[in-house]
């Protein structure tokens, strides 16, 4: 059989190029991998060779020829063995310089597959049980590092490792008690280098291991962010479902006190963008327990966003043993009838002095704790809405593409009808953090900023 | 200049890095007729599946990056002839050869390459983006540098898990200025993982030249301020690899990284859209006609009279069958379902 060579594609956008310049005449042998042509792309002038050994029988595009589309057929060779008339003889006309060149079809795989109009709508998650069993007072610090002793006692392929989480007990003393349980080889202090250990910990995950990666904050994971996400989030989608990554990633996110603007962001927004992760921002201390214990279990990688001032607020928290949360439920801290108000991590409880104050003044208003912010219980709040038909969003960061900015779309989308007024962002001003007092004070939401958005929704 | 044709030798450590670094050509430089033989038919597979590969993306059949292995078989076919089972293996995006030497199916490859739902990625993953849980081959990464904090994570498990496996880790001579590389082989040492590093160093990082790039062109030098030992080889070489390759696994397997340099050579361009402008055609010839591994082998097993033309010929005729075999399959297996474009994004959602 002869070998039709065709117009190759040299790069991933070429549909079309100039035959620069032959290599090789009729007659010539040829060997696999020697240089048969010049072809001129728009971008460059690449060299194209032979993929079989062979006789040139013919050349079917003549030196100069430009527009040849990716596929014509430009050269015949003789197979071993072959005579080169009998070769030629079977090629196609040839094709001289002012002709245009033959088209050629584009291949089935060029073709579009159909896109679905929009992602299916995912199960909802299970709903979460009444727990009415005793109680601990404890803070959200003891909260978190139990979630972590409990299920380190659970599953051996738990491990945590992070800066200064063993023989430090922990930067903001999370892990405190950690190493003395369960020994250096689960509790291991790193090198300060994010990039490093995050990436190390994906590799962990694949290789089956249930890492907790701890940041000292979730500034620091900037430097990380590739591997959290080209890494972690996106393998179980590209590999076609055969690799996942069961790791948290934890850590105190947003501002703390006075810090300045380099250890002072939210990065809600950020991580939420992204499919193939899971984030939870809890607030109170039974959250940071129930949602830490999850986050562990789920087979996905999950952000968990904690924040350094709660650390040392106390809630109760249920004894029993299986006190787990759903990931992608919201919960109703307060319910009211006359606004919604949402908030997750910190802004919960400034959403709930807030709601005091505005019980004072006769607006009865609901507050809603998101704690997942990817999945985000939409129907959760669009109950809420229905019912109060105003809708106030509290978030610590920045407005511009934030939480804020995607619950309004989501509601123009699904309660565009219930809605009485505008929603109304209450957020970070929109400057790097300030040092001074005052300033960082007016740069983040306050009680106040809640009230006066609430009245405002509510024409008062 | 062409290498001697038997016993090659492991090219000495100019300095030694460490004073754990043992002394160069302690790895088994012997090899059987029977493993030239199976080196030849496996560098021989690597080389027909790409040139294939090439040849589908002319026609369009593949389509984005498609990063060819040609001219640096030696080095894959090598170092998996050091391995045993459980070992791990991870690579950059120039990956089509390290899965075969993996021993992953060709047509799973070649269909992945043109977007099917056969491919081992159901097509969503590419030519960068590739994975065998079942031969413990890790990918497949399109982020230069990233798989090197990985497969460190890989060793970390086999470590914590009590097993005496070892990950190989592969990368670019291009990826060996990254600083996540360093952070991965600080904890590497400071840990004692059983972690082999492999730098394919085949001279350019895209059209960079070493020289250009790194301060230290010795590359296998690059972990002396961790202590990681490490040392040069000729990556054209493959039974050089084999025995470089024995003693690095062998060092990683007690408890410790290890740094590997191939001398390698590509032979086409970075990716396909790439015209190689930034090296003479007389560099690529050199290579091409006295350094390439296939050829190397071919020649010892004809003058060691360990096969003949004929049997060479069939095995050449073999691997073009399974090469046209896993095409076929590629260009006529169906495009994945629409409804593959919200699977897998989470586990269990």
């Amino acid at each position: 059989m002869p070998i039709p060579v065709l117009m190759p594609a040299l790069s991933p956008t070429m549909t079309e190029g100039k035959l620069a310049k032959w290599h090789v005449k009729v007659g010539d042998a040829v060997k696999a991998g020697q240089v048969i042509c010049e072809i001129e792309t728009d971008k460059a002038t690449m060299e194209v060779e032979a993929v079989d050994d062979g006789t040139v029988a013919r050349i079917l595009i003549e030196e100069g020829i430009e527009g040849v589309k990716v596929n014509t057929p430009i050269l015949v060779l003789a197979a071993e063995g072959e005579s080169v008339a009998d070769a030629a003889k079977a090629a196609p006309a040839a094709v001289a310089p002012a002709a245009e060149a033959p088209k050629a079809e584009a291949p089935a795989a060029a073709k579009a597959a159909p896109v679905a109009a929009a992602a299916p709508v995912s199960a909802a998650p299970a709903a979460e049980p009444e727990w009415t069993g005793k109680t601990t007072h404890m803070t959200v610090r003891e909260a978190l590092r139990d979630a972590m002793a409990e299920e380190m006692r659970r599953d051996g392929s738990v491990f945590l490792m992070g800066e200064e989480v063993a023989q430090y007990q922990g930067a903001y003393k999370v892990s405190q008690g950690l190493l003395e349980e369960f020994g250096a080889k689960r509790v291991i202090d790193t090198p300060i280098t994010e990039h490093g250990f995050a990436g190390l910990g994906v590799g962990a995950a694949f290789g089956g291991l249930k890492p907790i990666v701890e940041f000292m904050t979730f500034n620091f994971a900037m430097q990380a962010m590739d591997q959290i996400i080209n890494s972690a989030a996106k393998t179980h989608y590209m590999s076609g479902g055969q690799m996942t990554s069961p790791i948290v990633f934890r850590g105190p996110n947003g501002a703390a006190a006075r810090v300045g603007a380099q250890h002072s962001q939210c990065y809600a927004s950020w991580y939420a963008h992204v499919p193939g992760l899971r984030v939870l921002a809890p607030w109170s201390a039974a959250d940071a327990k129930g949602l830490l214990k999850a986050a562990i279990r789920d087979p996905n990688p999950v952000i968990f966003l904690e924040n350094e001032i709660l650390y040392g607020q106390s809630f109760d928290v249920p004894e029993d043993p299986d006190f787990v949360l759903p990931i992608g439920r919201a919960k109703i801290e307060r319910p009211g009838k006359d606004v919604t108000i949402t908030a997750f991590s910190i802004m919960v409880g400034k959403a709930l002095a807030a709601a005091e104050e505005l019980a004072k003044q006769g607006i009865d208003a609901e507050v809603i704790n998101l704690r997942s912010l990817r999945p985000f219980d939409t129907e959760t709040i669009v109950n809420s809405v229905k019912k109060t038909n105003r809708l106030v969003s509290v978030e610590e960061g920045w407005a511009f593409a934030g939480i804020g900015s995607e619950l309004a779309a989501q509601m123009m989308e699904q309660a565009f009808d219930w809605l009485d007024a505008p929603v109304k962002r209450v957020h970070g001003a929109d400057v790097p953090l300030p040092y001074a007092a005052n300033l960082e004070k007016m740069a983040l939401p306050q009680p106040g900023n809640i009230v006066e958005a609430a009245r405002e929704v509510c024409n008062r | 200049m062409a290498k001697p044709a038997t016993k090659p030798k492991v090219e000495p450590s100019p300095a030694k890095p460490t004073a754990s670094t043992k002394p160069p050509g302690t790895g088994d430089n012997s090899v059987t007729a029977d493993q030239l033989k199976s080196f030849y038919h496996d560098m021989l597979l690597i080389r027909r599946f790409e040139e294939r590969a090439g040849q589908l993306y002319g026609m369009g059949l593949i389509g984005g990056f498609c990063h060819l292995y040609i001219g640096q078989e030696a080095v894959v076919v090598g170092m998996q002839s050091t391995v045993k089972l459980g070992d791990a293996i991870i690579t950059s995006y120039r990956d089509h050869g390290h899965m075969l030497a993996a021993g992953m199916d060709p047509k799973g490859v070649m269909a992945e390459l043109t977007g099917r739902a056969s491919g081992y990625s159901k097509g969503k993953g590419g030519s960068m983006h590739m994975f065998s849980r079942e031969k413990h081959f890790y990918g497949g990464h399109g982020i230069v540098g990233a798989q090197v904090p990985i497969g460190t994570g890989l060793a970390f498990a086999h470590k914590y898990n009590g097993k005496d496996n070892v990950s190989l880790t592969y990368f670019g001579d291009g990826s060996a200025n990254q600083g996540q590389v360093y952070e991965a082989m600080n904890m590497a040492a400071l840990w004692k993982l059983p972690a082999v590093y492999i730098i394919e160093n085949n001279r350019y990082g895209m059209g960079t030249s070493v020289e250009r790039a790194s301060a230290v062109t010795e590359l296998y030098r690059h972990g002396e301020s961790f202590g990681i030992p490490g040392e040069r080889v000729d990556g054209m070489d493959v039974v050089a690899v084999k025995a470089a390759g024995e003693k690095a696994v062998e060092h990683a397997r007690n408890g410790g990284p290890y740094i590997l340099e191939m001398q390698t050579y590509r032979y086409r361009g970075h990716s396909m859209s790439d015209p190689a402008k930034y090296r003479t055609k007389e560099e690529v010839d050199k290579y091409r006609n006295e350094r390439d591994p296939i050829d190397h082998v071919r020649k010892t097993l004809l003058d060691e009279k360990m096969t003949d033309e004929a049997a060479l010929k069939a095995v050449d005729a073999e691997m073009r069958k399974i090469v046209n075999d896993a095409a076929e399959f590629a260009q006529h297996s169906p495009e994945p379902d629409p409804s593959e474009l919200w699977a897998d994004v989470l586990v269990g959602a």
